[in-house]
């Protein structure tokens, strides 16, 4: 499926987060990143979650990526936003080049710099396909939904199919209150991944 | 030139217990690929730029793994944001080989070499400069000790 870009429906931003929250497995790794790490912890709590916060942009790929190859016979799924996307697009290369298998990679795409108070990307005025570059490069699975009913009924189907997978989500900005949560201590998070991934 | 073959830093790295080797290579540095590739204890993970090197060894060791970094300093200089945001903000303790360009060329003047030292400085990250052959037990013993304590560090190995 590809995104429409003359249509303006959008997804709204805590709807996407809540779409995944229903289609995760209970022993799949969930890291987020930006915004999805102040949004992700007002809808779910679970062991297995890691909010990369602060994070160095465009990094929560790269340590999704990490965390994939030590685990193996885990799903790892990472939320990126455009902006971080845009400063290390090599990263999509670096995962297929692992040939891992077992990571999705959910663009949360908003056209903007939502944390730092909404301005442009470089790619926000271009018609940059997110979906062919990542089918070009060689994931398995690419998807593209811009309506918050498509990817409601088709992100389960969509975590299931052949890794690794790239989905293209088209959101709003996150609502400002959404934006002033504070997640969970980096130190405390840490040592409750390591002990739940490594016991 | 390296002061290590391939052969031998894939025995010090197996050694050490080291699982995956993130590595941006550069031409003196790219000579242990065969060796790397070839290796059944050390999986060789291809990065295409150096600031992904830090988060994706920081995810490789929450999943119960022993990464190492292997770059040049240029590659140091490159990933410092991605460096402090691992090593410093998260307190993920990660160890590193940092090929130091031009090092042996005693006429060189590149900025590559002449900001190397004050870069990791500044960093705070501790680090080992191995220069000459008898510098070279130092690299297992240093790496050792920093991932026996769960500290960073890093080898600055002479190019």
């Amino acid at each position: 499926m590809q995104h429409d870009n003359q249509c303006n429906a959008r997804i709204p931003f805590r709807q996407a987060l809540q779409t995944l929250v229903t289609a995760r497995q209970d022993s799949d790794v969930i890291v987020t990143n930006q915004g999805s790490s102040r949004v992700w912890p007002l809808i779910e709590n679970h062991c297995l979650d890691f909010h990369f916060n602060p994070s160095t942009m465009g990094g929560a790929i790269s340590l999704a990526l990490g965390i994939a190859l030590a685990q193996p016979q885990r799903q790892v799924i990472v939320l990126s936003g455009d902006g971080s996307l845009l400063m290390n697009p090599g990263s999509l290369v670096s995962v297929i080049a692992s040939r891992s298998q077992n990571l999705s990679v959910i663009l949360l795409d908003n056209d903007l710099y939502d944390v730092t108070g909404g301005q442009k990307t470089a790619a926000s005025d271009l018609d940059v396909r997110f979906d062919d570059i990542a089918r070009s490069i060689g994931f398995s699975s690419v998807a593209a939904y811009r309506d918050a009913a498509s990817w409601e009924s088709s992100a389960g189907r969509f975590l299931q199919s052949t890794g690794p997978r790239f989905c293209w989500l088209k959101v709003d900005v996150a609502l400002p209150d959404d934006m002033k949560n504070q997640q969970e201590a980096m130190g405390q998070q840490l040592t409750r991944i390591r002990n739940k991934l490594t016991k | 030139m390296l002061l290590f073959s391939g052969e031998e830093i894939v025995v010090e790295l197996t050694r050490l217990g080291i699982t995956h080797a993130v590595w941006i290579p550069d031409n003196c540095l790219g000579k242990w690929e065969t060796a790397l590739e070839a290796s059944s204890h050390i999986e060789l993970v291809r990065i295409c730029r150096e600031g992904e090197a830090w988060p994706l060894a920081a995810g490789l060791s929450i999943g119960g793994q022993t990464p190492i970094i292997i770059m040049q300093t240029t590659g140091l200089f490159e990933s410092g944001d991605a460096l402090r945001n691992i090593l410093l903000d998260l307190n993920v303790p990660l160890v590193a080989i940092i090929g130091a360009r031009n090092w042996l060329n005693t006429e060189s003047r590149d900025s590559a070499k002449i900001y190397a030292e004050p870069i990791l400085k500044a960093w705070g990250l501790d680090y080992r400069l191995i220069e000459f052959e008898e510098d070279k037990a130092e690299l297992r013993g240093f790496l050792k000790n920093c991932l026996n304590n769960r500290r960073s560090g890093v080898i600055l190995l002479a190019e």
